[in-house]
């Protein structure tokens, strides 16, 4: 499988990210030759075989439903980069 | 400067030979006179370490001292610490302080370890160089033209340098053990799920480990003791209880099966650390280790394997980077002006085009991103680096509809293949002994065109982490470049002890 530069724009699309002419180029070459390298693993047949998605056994543990101070709101709002004394600011979404 | 255990400094201000505050003056000078050189650090208080030194003497007075008096450490850039600056070396985080102390550090402090400073590191850990960092690369102290490795560079290059007696890093794929390699000290990833996360910014979210570095294994025992063990604020931390990794450290049995997966002793690897490690391991066999050649049929796969699912977590985690609650936010007014000069552009041409032209730029014009949309983008296009956009953008597609199956689904079921080979193993063997890369650190910017010469230097590590095994790296030998290299043991799930047995029958050789 090779990824084509109108590919690269739609993924970078998806992850929020604003590339030049020269990044996706250059993200096309590396792309292609570290997804070229994963194509290795079509060698091994895994139509038998499980995907593993925890490492280790975990146990699903309860706990009460109880309220426990976690950070203040002016904590929470401290690093924010625009906040008025109770909210996050961010350019007007609905016109 | 001379390098001095926790074990050495406890004992000297335990017996009152030394106080703490004598003792953070010495890590300052050393500190003033290596880091600029070095860039192991990236923030710094000394107000701080010796107002936490004056307190713990007190203590200390009273026969009162934790475990980890003496302890003068340096945590990693990506573990949160109150009151001090986060940043992951990363732009996005320029400026941010966190609110709250990670699991670790409360662990820490709570015996009495005296921190100083927070240490460089590859941009979120991405990265086996400490080059992808807004603070610049960190170097090698044993030859400042080479890498440290990384991406816990600045944690394996203050020990190495004399500047804290253990560190804290994480290990996502060898970010541990590979620096410590390179610098020539001993540093030690736990199983998953053995050390909490609460306050570790996440990157792979299945393979992320917090461990120590330090000058012995016995160090480092004392410190994986300290931080190690079940904390319910991260539901991926085990209850299984902890062993007594100290006692391990100090009593190692002689007679371990070391398994030796001879396949991994060949092509790639730099003769003289195969020979040095096999030199080892004859030593050990004639102490009364007993060698068990091991098979690991899907060792091949671990990196390809890697790099699909690690990406693919990172592209999730890293989307909260997004410029509104924290962190870098791009200008907005500039980002408004942008906007509308794409809107006009477009509207003027729309004006002049016709037929095929004309319906896909007026497509164009309604998919325009909205406002906000447009300042999650350019906030995330400013802050990220190079590394961490090329992750994201491979994460984003593997997990991209009509990828999934072929990449993600595919890694997670040979994922399963690795682990099982090493289940396998330990039904043998107490640990598995390999090189910890495949050669000694190599010249600052020589691997930085090719992301995949780069990610082979985690090829004997790696598997570890896919595993969610325990692994630990120590010094080896030194080469005939004058440089460190390291022999790593991995033992299975929860059994620590057995690495640090392993590992302190190494040191024992001398």
């Amino acid at each position: 499988m090779s990824v084509s530069e109108k590919e690269i724009r739609y993924v970078a699309n998806l992850a929020r990210l604003q590339l030049t002419e020269e990044d996706v180029e250059n993200l096309a070459l590396d792309m292609n030759k570290i997804l070229g390298y994963m194509d290795l693993l079509n060698e091994l047949d895994t139509t038998e075989i499980e995907p593993l998605e925890h490492v280790i056994e975990m146990d699903s543990r309860l706990r009460k439903d109880e309220a426990k101070p976690t950070i203040s709101h002016e904590e929470a709002l401290k690093n924010a980069p625009d906040a008025d004394s109770d909210y996050f600011r961010v350019p007007k979404v609905i016109e | 400067m001379t390098i001095q255990t926790i074990a050495e400094a406890k004992k000297k201000v335990l017996a009152g030979d030394v106080t703490l505050r004598e003792l953070v003056e010495g890590y300052k000078s050393q500190i003033e006179a290596e880091n600029e050189e070095v860039n192991a650090y990236v923030y710094l208080n000394f107000d701080s370490a010796f107002e936490q030194a004056d307190a713990i003497q007190k203590k200390v007075e009273k026969g009162e001292a934790g475990a980890l008096v003496g302890a003068i450490m340096g945590i990693k850039d990506v573990i949160c610490e109150r009151g001090k600056p986060v940043t992951c070396a990363s732009n996005i985080l320029d400026g941010f302080e966190s609110v709250y102390d990670a699991t670790v550090i409360e662990r820490l402090h709570a015996e009495d370890a005296i921190l100083i400073g927070r240490l460089n590191m590859d941009e979120f850990a991405m990265g086996s160089t400490n080059e992808y960092s807004r603070y610049g690369a960190a170097k090698n102290p044993h030859d400042t033209t080479k890498v440290t490795g990384g991406s816990s560079g600045g944690s394996a290059a203050a020990v190495a340098a004399g500047m804290a007696n253990a560190t804290l890093g994480s290990d996502t794929g060898g970010s541990i053990r590979q620096p410590a390699s390179y610098c020539g000290v001993v540093g030690l990833k736990p199983t998953y799920g053995r050390v909490s996360r609460y306050g570790l910014v996440a990157f792979a979210s299945s393979f992320d480990s917090i461990g120590p570095f330090g000058h012995s294994v016995e160090d480092v025992a004392t410190v994986l003791q300290t931080i190690a063990g079940f904390d319910e604020r991260d539901n991926t931390c085990s209850s299984v209880e902890k062993d007594d990794y100290v006692v391990a450290a100090q009593s190692p049995k002689k007679n371990i099966k070391i398994g030796v997966p001879e396949a991994l002793f060949g092509e790639g690897l730099d003769v003289e650390i195969n020979t040095g490690i096999k030199e080892i391991l004859n030593k050990l066999e004639a102490d009364g280790a007993e060698l068990v050649p091991i098979e690991l049929p899907h060792s091949k796969y671990a990196l390809a394997t890697y790099y699909i699912l690690a990406t693919a977590e990172a592209s999730s985690n890293l989307a909260r980077f997004d410029g509104i609650r924290y962190g870098h936010r791009a200008d907005k007014d500039q980002m408004l002006d942008e906007l509308k000069a794409e809107e006009e552009a477009l509207k003027q041409a729309v004006k002049s085009a016709e037929g095929d032209d004309l319906v896909s730029l007026q497509q164009e014009l309604t998919k325009l991103d909205a406002p906000l949309t447009r300042l999650y983008k350019k906030s995330r296009t400013e802050g990220f680096g190079v590394e961490v956009k090329r992750r994201i953008m491979l994460g984003t597609y593997v997990l991209s509809a009509g990828y999934y199956d072929a990449y993600y689904g595919k890694a997670q079921r040979v994922r399963r293949l690795i682990k099982e080979d090493f289940t396998n193993a330990f039904k043998n063997v107490d640990v598995i002994v390999t090189p910890t890369a495949p050669t000694t650190a190599f010249g600052i910017g020589e691997k930085q065109n090719d992301p995949v010469q780069m990610y082979l230097n985690d090829i004997y590590t790696i598997s570890a982490n896919l595993a969610g095994i325990c692994g630990i790296s120590l010094p080896a030998g030194t080469h005939s470049n004058g440089l460190p290299y390291g022999i790593q043991f991995m033992a299975d799930s929860f059994q620590e002890s057995k690495l640090l047995n392993a590992a302190r029958l190494v040191e024992l050789l001398g």
